[in-house]
């Protein structure tokens, strides 16, 4: 199935080269030998979306950079009340606003430009994350084909053909006070296929957010691919929230990896929010490399008609003392499908960890279909880990208790299933955010959210 | 007026039956006991006067204020005004006492044609009910009964009960568990809310509460029947010589 690509990357190479910067290029002779060997992720029999399918449609991919009309205030706003962003717009996976550089040496904007400017750093952090080898820490793995286990064609297709994307880079010791927000839009008329990238650098102490927004607006329709790699390097004692939300259609499909490097000392929340999805594969992997650095990894799903959203997660913790807290929650309906397939690694010499994974599923129909695998593989001594998995239905004698009090049984279950949320939700640490995430999601499972209509796109 | 009139009710759960033939009237203003040993059916009444799924009526009928009762939601007869403390109140984590009480007062209001109360007409009516039970503000703030100790959901049962103010409440042993002075100050709560509008029914095991109350009339339910009627002598009697010549009485005919 990856050969259709390669066939398209050597046809195509001088054309690819010719838009994007040398530090994007030299990766891309490297990211093809490793398709060809690995090929894509095949199915397993405990996930539902089989990224080797997907990719197997014919997508048109933007190579010549043909820049998609598009103008901001006629396009869309994504309204976070009383939160005051830096807003950047990534359309298709094109940033199509202007790339900002302070006096204190924060970078964001363009990652084209970034490895235009500044070549060395840009090649010190590019693919050392998504490209990584190295195999797993893992004793059962051992003597099996280990690459299977990250999604290494699906890294080595979206580096193939990046020619841009965007980067946050902060030196050493500053704060960026405002959050920053990344709306990133599909927006085709016919199949399309976005290598989304983001590179996110943060120096010793630096502190930032971030907010990344998926939409898609559906034009005609078809069926829009978003491959997205994300690499995050947080630097010893820095502070990172990375929050992406997506309000996709049916006809959206979404392949990302989220790979996560944590210096000592660090302090990083990733959530992972899927209010409406077709088919969608979130990967998140975080590396805890240096001691004290702390995790947090959230993440909910709602899900009804026949989408599928599939979460695989890998914690390593690889230095003493580090902490990791890991929630996720699904709220199925109808005909959704989903996996949550969380493994938590305590490697040797990795005393005194501190590890939590948590995975609730509420399934409110018999149709729905969830797999929960939650794994926790320690070889360390000295440590506190714990893992829970439970799926259930809504509580029959709570909704009864509600409605002998005059509570309509659907707003009843509504107030339950949003209850059931509370708990991810407050584990956001933007506070305008968390409200703004409470207000989706009560509207989500009011069906007032059908695609992206709250961030008011004009058609 | 007849507010309720139970005819020949039958009913069980999981195939099993538990109510044999219960009959009972219940006039606006009046206050009913009814007592009887452990499984006697006492609080499958309370259920199925309530509308829980759990329990099916196999034969008999219910008219409350002239209605079938049996094809209302239980929702419908909440705004209709009936209203269940619940033995064992629920926990509902996530969900707060404010946001519960808002959503169910609006809904009751909707369905008596009246607009939504405000943000502040509800904390103020909030504050005034509260007092009625002594419930402190920090319960209000938290998720509905959710470690609340065993006094503090009975109190917040009868704050609800106040919140709703129903025609017909039904106190499922209200009295159990709880010390002295929250005896008090919850059979209190139930007295103040008594009119000539509305009527009560009482299910306990234990005298205090009755003293508090004062029914009008006791019944002992015994077998999913109500096997004797009588007056607050009949609970006095109960009291000092307990369930077994009631049983005796019923068994030998």
């Amino acid at each position: 199935m990856s050969s259709q690509y390669l066939d398209l990357y050597r046809t195509q190479r001088a054309l690819i080269d010719e838009h994007a910067a040398p530090v994007l290029n030299a990766q891309r002779e490297a990211a093809a030998e490793v398709l060809q060997r690995v090929g894509l992720s095949r199915p397993k029999d405990y996930t539902h979306v089989d990224p080797e399918a997907l990719l197997a449609a014919d997508y048109s991919i933007n190579l010549a950079r043909y820049v998609v009309p598009t103008d901001h205030n006629d396009l869309f706003t994504c309204a976070v009340p009383e939160l005051s962003t830096s807003v950047h717009y990534l359309v298709n996976e094109q940033l199509v606003s202007h790339t900002r550089e302070g006096a204190d040496g924060v970078f964001s904007g363009s990652l084209r430009e970034f490895a235009l400017r500044y070549p060395d750093v840009a090649a010190r952090y590019y693919n050392r994350l998504a490209m990584n080898e190295e195999p797993p820490y893992d004793v059962r793995s051992q003597g099996t084909n280990v690459t299977a286990h990250r999604p290494l064609g699906e890294a080595a297709l979206n580096t193939l053909f990046c020619q841009d994307g965007f980067v946050l880079y902060v030196p050493e010791g500053v704060t960026v006070e405002r959050p920053i927000q990344l709306i990133s839009l599909l927006r085709a008329v016919e199949d399309f296929m976005a290598c989304q990238r983001i590179l996110i650098i943060l120096g010793e102490g630096a502190k930032a957010s971030v907010l990344v927004c998926d939409h898609a607006s559906q034009l005609r329709a078809c069926t829009l691919l978003s491959l997205q790699v994300t690499e995050i390097f947080a630097g010893a004692y820095s502070t990172l929230d990375f929050y992406e939300l997506e309000e996709h259609h049916a006809d959206c499909r979404r392949l990302s990896s989220v790979y996560v490097e944590q210096q000592e000392g660090s302090n990083v929340a990733v959530g992972q929010y899927a209010l409406t999805a077709g088919q969608t594969r979130n990967r998140v992997y975080i590396d805890l490399c240096g001691h004290d650095a702390n995790t947090r990894l959230y993440g909910l799903c709602i899900a009804d008609r026949t989408q599928k959203v599939d979460n695989i997660t890998y914690i390593r913790h690889r230095a003493p003392k580090c902490q990791s807290d890991e929630l996720f929650k699904y709220v199925l309906d109808e005909e959704a499908c989903g996996s949550f397939v969380g493994r938590i690694l305590v490697q040797e010499g990795a005393d005194k960890t501190d590890a939590h994974q948590t995975d609730r599923n509420l399934i409110l129909t018999p149709q729905c279909h969830i797999v929960a695998r939650p794994e926790l593989e320690i070889y360390a001594d000295d440590v506190k880990c714990s893992h829970g998995a439970t799926t259930g239905q809504l509580d029959p004698a709570a909704l009864f208790y509600m409605r002998t009090r005059g509570i309509p049984e659907a707003e009843a279950r509504l107030l339950l299933m949003f209850a059931f949320m509370g708990d991810v939700i407050d584990g956001i640490r933007i506070e305008p955010l968390r409200d703004r995430l409470k207000h989706l999601v009560e509207k989500r499972f009011r069906g007032e959210l059908d695609q992206c209509r709250t961030c008011a796109i004009k058609k | 007026m007849s507010l309720l009139e139970i005819r020949n009710l039958h009913a069980s759960a999981s195939g099993k039956e538990i109510l044999r033939g219960i009959n009972l009237t219940i006039n606006t203003g009046e206050v009913h006991a009814i007592m009887g040993p452990n499984g006697a059916g006492k609080s499958t009444l309370s259920a199925i006067l309530t509308g829980n799924p759990q329990y099916e009526v196999t034969q008999g009928e219910i008219l409350y204020k002239g209605r079938n009762l049996l094809e209302m939601k239980p929702e419908e007869r909440a705004w209709e005004g009936i209203f269940l403390s619940f033995q064992y109140p629920i926990e509902i984590p996530g969900v707060s006492m404010v946001n519960f009480m808002r959503t169910a007062v609006n809904a009751q209001r909707e369905y008596r044609g009246l607009p939504a109360l405000t943000a502040t007409e509800f904390l103020r009516l909030m504050r005034e009910k509260r007092a009625v039970v002594q419930l402190d503000n920090k319960l209000a703030n938290r998720s509905v009964n959710e470690g609340f100790s065993g006094g503090e959901k009975k109190r917040n049962e009868i704050f609800q009960m106040a919140m709703l103010e129903p025609t017909l409440s039904i106190l499922d042993e209200t009295d159990s568990g709880l010390d002295v002075d929250a005896l008090r100050i919850v059979s209190d709560g139930v007295n103040r809310l008594k009119s000539a509008e509305r009527s009560t029914i009482v299910i306990t095991h234990y005298q205090k509460l009755l003293e508090y109350v004062q029914p009008q009339f006791v019944h002992i339910v015994y077998r999913g029947r109500i096997v004797k009627s009588g007056g607050p002598e009949l609970g006095d009697r109960i009291f000092t010589e307990g369930f077994d010549w009631v049983k005796q009485e019923f068994d030998a005919s």
